[in-house]
C-alpha cells in the first residue's frame, strides 16, 4: 500500500461474464470476516459478455468514504491474458504497485511484453482451473495468488467464504476443487 | 456514539441493503416493476417472499403505473405498502405518483436514482426524483447502503405518522451505491418489527363500519382546500422527522438530522452536496485539513420538504459555500442550489454561493474534482454561472 493512504486498492481487469465482479465480492467478504472496513463495484459500461471491463475493491482498518474509482491501484489483477496489450492494465501504478496476470508466460516475459519495469507476478490460473475444475474460470485461483502475494488478508478466510457460498450450491467435490484452485495458485504465483 | 443494538455486519450493495430492510418491515403489499439499476431490490425481495420470509402479497404488474395503482388500492386499503422505481419508471408511474401523496397514502419508494433520457443512459444522476420534487412526496437522500437501510424504517414510521400521512422516496445513487458492496450493519429483526409497530390508519377502505370515500372528484369547489391540507402535512414532517429519527438513534446510534455537518465550525470554504457526493468530498476535507486548509461538508438528508430555517442556521456566518447538483432544472437554478439560495435569502450575514453541477448520466465525480472546488471556493471565485465538473467542454 502506498504511503499516506488508508485503504488497500485493488482493480480487476476481465471480460464481462468472467467473474472479476464475483472475485472483487469474494475478496471483501473475506475482508469482513477478518475485521476490515471494505468497498467493491464494478466500473458498469454497457453490460456486454466478453467486453472488457473492470472492478474495483478497497479494504481499510477505517470507514471507506471516498466512491471514486481506484485510479492508483496498489494491486492489478488480469483475469483474462488476452486483454494484454487491448486494455491499459497498468494505469495509475505507484513502485510498490503488484500486477498479478494469468498467463502460462513467466514475469520476464510479461514485463517485456508490457514495457512495464514494475512487480509482476505470473500464474497460470486458466490451466489451474481446466485441470482442477473441469472448465474455465481463473477468478477464484487468481484470488490464491493475491493473497500470497499481497497478503493483504489471511488465505483462510478466502477459502471459509468459499465453503460458505459453494458448499450448499455445488456439493463437497466440487467446493473442494475450488478451495484447491486457490492454495494451487497460492502455491504456484511466480515472481 | 450511542449505543447499538443487536446486530450483525454484512456485506451487502445498497440495493441488497434496502430489500433487507423490506424483510424485516414484511409490508402487506409490495407491487413492482424491474428497471435498472433499482431491480436488485425486487429481485432479492421476490426471493423473499418466494421462500416464505415475508408473507407479503407480492403484486407482479406489467408496467410502473400499474405498479403505483395497485400501491395506492392497497395502501387505502389501510395496508402496509412499498414497491421501488427509477427513471423512466418513475416517469412512468408520474399521474398515480400524484395520487398517491393526493390521497395520502404512506406508501414507502426505494429509488435507485438514475438519469432521464435522452440520450438514453442507465447511469446515476437525480434528474429522475428531482423532476419529481413537486409531486408532494417526502425526499430523503442516502450517502451509503447503511444510511439508505436505517432510512427505510424512518420513512415508514414518518409516512404513516399521524399528522404527515404522506409517501416517501428513499433515494441511493444508481449504481453507485445500488451496486457497491459495503459493510453493512443490519439491525435484529425483532428489534426493527418492534420500532416500525404496526399500521394504524386513521381512514382506511377495508374498514366496513366506517365507510369513506376515495378518490373522488374536486373541482372548484374543494380541490384546493385539498392541497391546502398537504402543505400542513408536509410542515408537519420535520418535526415528526427528528422525533422518530431520535427513536431511530437508541437502536442505530446513528444521527438523523435534515443534515449532516462536517468540519464546518471554522470551515472558510463548503461544499453542500447530497448522497454518494458527500462521501468522496469527505475523503478530500480530511486530506485537505491534513494539509491544514479550512474546509467543511454539508450533507443533506431531507429534501422534500426543505428544511429552509435549519438551513439557513447552519449556513449563517459562513464565507462562502459551493453547491454540487447531481442534476438540472434547464433554464433555471439547479434544484439544490436553487432551494440553498432561498435558505439564505433575507439572511444579514450570508455566505457567498457557487452553482457546480457534476456527475449527469452517471460522470465521475473525481476526488480532484472536489479538490479544485474547494479551492476555487478559499480563492473566493464565485459567479452567477453554473460551472461544470469534469465536463469535457471547455464551459468557463
Amino acid at each position: 500500500m502506498a504511503a499516506g493512504k488508508d485503504a488497500f486498492e485493488i482493480r480487476i481487469h476481465g471480460r464481462g461474464g468472467q467473474g472479476a465482479k464475483s472475485a472483487s465480492q469474494l475478496i471483501v467478504e473475506a475482508a469482513l470476516d477478518q475485521g476490515k472496513q471494505i468497498q467493491a463495484f464494478p466500473e458498469y459500461g454497457p453490460e456486454r459478455t466478453g467486453a472488457p471491463m473492470k472492478t474495483y475493491a478497497r479494504i481499510s482498518d477505517k470507514p471507506i468514504t471516498t466512491y471514486e474509482p481506484v485510479l492508483e491501484p496498489d494491486t492489478v489483477l488480469v483475469i483474462d491474458p488476452t486483454l494484454i496489450g487491448q486494455v491499459d492494465v497498468t494505469g495509475g501504478m505507484h513502485k510498490d504497485s503488484v500486477l498479478i496476470v494469468n498467463t502460462t508466460e513467466t514475469p520476464e516475459e510479461m514485463k517485456k511484453k508490457l514495457g512495464f519495469s514494475g512487480r509482476v507476478y505470473t500464474v497460470d490460473a486458466t490451466g489451474i482451473s481446466i485441470k482442477l475444475l473441469g472448465r474455465n474460470v481463473p477468478n477464484t485461483p487468481m484470488i490464491g495468488a493475491l493473497m500470497k502475494i499481497t497478503g493483504v488478508i489471511d488465505v483462510k478466510y478466502v477459502e471459509q467464504r468459499v465453503e460458505d457460498m459453494f458448499l450448499k450450491k455445488i456439493g463437497r467435490e466440487k467446493t473442494d476443487a475450488n478451495i484447491n484452485a486457490i492454495k494451487t495458485a497460492y502455491d504456484e504465483v511466480k515472481g | 456514539m450511542m449505543a447499538e443494538a443487536k446486530h450483525k455486519v454484512v456485506s451487502l450493495t445498497g440495493n441488497y441493503a434496502i430489500a433487507e430492510a423490506m424483510r424485516q418491515i414484511n409490508p402487506d403489499v409490495v407491487a413492482a416493476y424491474p428497471i435498472t439499476p433499482q431491480s436488485a431490490i425486487v429481485e432479492k425481495f421476490s426471493g423473499f417472499v418466494n421462500n416464505g420470509l415475508v408473507d407479503t402479497e407480492m403484486v407482479r404488474v406489467e408496467s410502473e403505473h400499474s405498479a403505483m395503482s395497485a400501491c395506492v388500492g392497497a395502501s387505502m386499503a389501510g395496508i402496509r405498502t412499498m414497491t421501488a422505481t427509477c427513471s423512466a419508471g418513475l416517469a412512468l408511474m408520474w399521474e398515480i405518483v400524484g395520487v398517491a401523496s393526493g390521497l395520502r397514502c404512506p406508501i414507502v419508494m426505494p429509488i435507485a436514482n438514475r438519469a432521464i433520457s435522452a440520450p438514453i443512459n442507465i447511469h446515476c444522476d437525480h434528474s429522475d426524483s428531482m423532476g419529481a420534487r413537486d409531486l408532494g412526496w417526502i425526499q430523503i437522500y442516502n450517502e451509503t447502503a447503511q444510511e439508505a437501510y436505517e432510512n427505510v424504517f424512518l420513512a415508514l414510521r414518518l409516512a404513516e405518522h399521524p399528522k404527515v400521512q404522506l409517501p416517501v422516496m428513499v433515494c441511493e445513487d444508481g449504481f453507485i451505491t445500488s451496486h457497491c458492496v459495503q459493510n453493512v450493519k443490519i439491525f435484529d429483526d425483532a428489534v426493527m418489527k418492534k420500532f416500525i409497530g404496526t399500521r394504524k390508519p386513521e381512514f382506511a377502505l377495508l374498514d366496513l363500519k366506517n365507510p369513506i370515500t376515495v378518490g373522488a372528484i374536486e373541482l372548484q369547489d374543494y380541490y384546493f382546500e385539498t392541497k391546502r391540507q398537504q402543505q400542513e402535512a408536509m410542515e408537519n414532517v420535520p418535526a415528526a422527522y427528528l422525533e422518530i429519527g431520535k427513536e431511530l438513534s437508541k437502536i442505530t446510534g446513528s444521527d438523523y438530522g435534515f443534515f449532516q455537518e462536517y468540519k464546518t465550525n471554522d470551515a472558510d470554504a463548503i461544499i453542500l452536496t447530497m448522497s454518494s457526493a458527500t462521501g468522496t468530498a469527505r475523503s478530500v476535507v480530511d486530506k485537505m485539513r491534513a494539509k491544514g486548509k479550512k474546509v467543511g461538508l454539508i450533507k443533506l438528508r431531507l429534501f422534500r420538504p426543505f428544511p429552509y430555517e435549519a438551513v439557513a442556521k447552519a449556513l449563517e456566518g459562513k464565507k462562502i459555500v459551493g453547491v454540487l447538483d447531481r442534476s438540472m432544472s434547464f433554464g433555471a437554478h439547479s434544484p439544490l442550489f436553487g432551494e440553498i439560495r432561498n435558505a439564505v435569502y433575507g439572511m444579514k450575514d450570508k455566505p457567498a454561493l457557487q452553482s457546480y453541477v457534476f456527475g449527469l448520466g452517471g460522470r465521475d465525480l473525481l476526488e480532484s474534482h472536489v479538490e479544485q472546488v474547494f479551492e476555487e471556493l478559499l480563492a473566493g471565485k464565485t459567479n452567477d454561472e453554473i460551472k461544470y465538473l469534469g465536463l469535457r467542454e471547455v464551459s468557463q
